[in-house]
């Protein structure tokens, strides 16, 4: 019988595989340095071209660091939701967490309009806490409870709420920002603008510290109380892990959808469900998805850029319909 | 020992546990029975501190489960609900590995890997370590979780319905099971069954509840009795003695 014998002979052999992904992302990742209207090639920095090294430092590397550490945060965020949800169809963009976190936004925008920008974010996250709270206790209410009616009920939630902000923002002239945020977008990120997603990219290692504890809280209520868990407290840390990191990407570069859905499915699918070993897997995958949907997004129309939420939403989109498809069967 | 005083559960108007006074697992097999509604479940998790109390207190060797903390009562007492319903991709190996988390705290040493290794062997699951729990049937998968709530390594085993959608020969096997951890490991096992003649056939004592109230406690011999049994579930009931133990006949 595959599998049996040796004791973690399977993940052994799963985690030959991290050295080759790892360098795959890294080939993405300079890839995605070198692609661009304005031509940074490796020719003319060896040269030592001033403009194109001034144009690498200033609007390609921290492109590229965002892309990474965007697809790392929120791959992991879906991740820990989908353990505490224990539900494999809920990340940020599915549960409210990402359209409460635009209200809290436009609110700063509307009654402090000169807050700091890390005072922006937590107001985000508190609010994206908030919108996670009454999504679970939506939930909670639910008669129900088959898989794949907590997407649906997290759909229609964060369509309310997405709702409720457009009304907001159309009555105070802020459907510019609103789009925005709705939409995630690279392009405009330059040095400066895009370091708080390493905040977010430290809370994925955050996650990686608490991955028994997850993995446990994912065994339900019970489970985790008998191994002498405290429910709660996993509960509350998590939530606060995913609202800060759908706050702070939504802030940065806007609404990501899908990724924090599907990535969590595969790495599912190829090393299993505990967070110690799919935490790595999850965060390398979420970095190269981002990596190769900018590439393609800036390759599609060249010289023009398509959106990345708009690559992301194409993909994505197809790929979440096949795993609900695919899961329903598989749950019955 | 288990002990309750006066411990009391209500849902809404209805009382669930009503003032239960008692003690309970002593050393091997105990039973919970009665009919549904009695709070025999309501019970188990209400000393497994997986409910709060509405009166009254459960004591495990002299803790109050209330006000312990919950990690040091994880290393006493393990409890097991019904709720499997896991579509989680988790091998058994890891599964079992977190029956350690309590003595480990999610860091697992070579003594947690030799009790975890220890445990598969004796639950005959070697085979199965590294499949995940999804590709199980309902009885590997009911072995799989306790033989987690095995590693726990406690002296106290709690069971909620662990024969539930098990077929003949799987619930036997999980019963002489819980026999061996007895006898052998000296767990006190208590297990709510719903099957009386397993209770009668693998158990050294019973506790019957109806209405929240403790209505019999004893070995089979005194629990499985025609005026007991009638009493405790409205319908006939005839006794038999069949190869040394006793069984109820209740099929109308």
């Amino acid at each position: 019988m595959p599998g049996s014998g040796a004791s973690g002979a399977p993940a052994r052999r799963r985690s030959r595989w991290l050295l080759p992904a790892v360098l795959a992302v890294v080939a993405l990742a300079v890839l995605s340095t070198f692609v661009g209207v304005a031509s940074v090639t490796p020719a003319a920095l060896l040269r030592g071209d001033a403009d194109a090294w001034q144009l690498l430092a200033v609007s390609r590397l921290p492109r590229t660091a965002a892309l990474i550490l965007a697809g790392v945060s929120l791959a992991v965020a879906g991740l820990v939701m989908q353990l505490l949800v224990r539900n494999r169809f809920v990340d940020p963009s599915t549960s409210g967490a990402v359209d409460a976190s635009m209200l809290g936004l436009l609110a700063v925008m509307i009654f402090a309009p000169g807050m700091p920008v890390i005072g922006k974010m937590l107001v985000a996250a508190l609010f994206a806490l908030a919108g996670t709270g009454l999504f679970l206790l939506l939930l909670s209410r639910m008669p129900l409870r088959s898989p794949i009616t907590v997407p649906l009920v997290g759909i229609t939630f964060g369509g309310v709420l997405g709702a409720a902000g457009s009304f907001v923002a159309y009555e105070q002239d802020l459907i510019q920002s609103m789009l925005a945020w709705r939409t995630a977008d690279f392009s405009g990120l330059l040095a400066g603008r895009y370091e708080l997603l390493w905040v977010a990219a430290a809370l994925a290692v955050v996650v990686w510290f608490l991955a028994d504890r997850l993995t446990i809280a994912g065994l339900g209520k019970d489970a985790a109380t008998g191994l002498g868990l405290s429910y709660r407290t996993v509960m509350i840390t998590g939530m606060v892990v995913v609202s800060l990191i759908s706050a702070t990407v939504t802030a940065t570069v806007g609404d990501v959808p899908f990724l924090g859905l599907i990535v969590p499915n595969v790495v599912s699918l190829l090393v299993g469900d505990h967070a110690r070993r799919s935490v790595p897997w999850v965060a390398l995958l979420g970095a190269g998805f981002l990596l190769l949907c900018d590439v393609i997004g800036r390759l599609v129309r060249y010289p023009y850029e398509v959106p990345l939420g708009v690559v992301v939403g194409v993909l994505g989109s197809a790929a979440f319909l096949y795993l609900l498809v695919k899961g329903s069967r598989r749950v019955g | 020992m288990i002990t309750t005083d006066s411990l009391t559960k209500r849902y809404g108007p209805s009382t669930v546990v009503d003032e239960v006074t008692l003690e309970l697992a002593r050393p091997g097999v105990t039973a919970l029975i009665g009919p549904n509604g009695a709070g025999k479940s309501t019970l188990l998790s209400l000393v497994g501190r997986l409910a709060d109390a509405d009166g009254g207190a459960a004591l495990v060797d002299g803790m109050d489960v209330a006000t312990t903390r919950s990690r040091d009562l994880a290393k006493r007492m393990a409890i097991l609900r019904q709720e499997h319903h896991l579509e989680a991709r988790l091998s058994v190996r890891d599964l079992v590995g977190f029956g350690r988390f309590p003595h480990s705290r999610g860091r697992p040493g070579p003594e947690d890997e030799a009790v975890v290794a220890d445990v598969l062997t004796r639950l005959s699951l070697d085979d199965l370590a590294d499949r995940y729990l999804d590709e199980l049937s309902g009885g590997q998968r009911q072995r799989a979780f306790i033989a987690m709530a095995l590693a726990q390594d406690t002296e106290y085993l709690l069971l909620d319905e662990p024969l539930n959608n098990l077929d003949l020969a799987h619930a036997v096997a999980i019963m002489r099971l819980l026999r061996t951890a007895a006898d052998e490991l000296g767990k006190r096992v208590v297990v709510v069954l719903h099957d009386i003649n397993f209770a009668s056939r693998w158990s050294d004592e019973i506790v019957a509840l109806a209405d929240g109230r403790v209505v019999a406690q004893g070995p089979p011999a005194e629990v499985i009795r025609p005026e007991v049994l009638e009493d405790l579930y409205g319908v006939p009931v005839s006794v038999h003695e069949v190869d040394g133990h006793r069984v109820a006949v209740y099929y109308g």
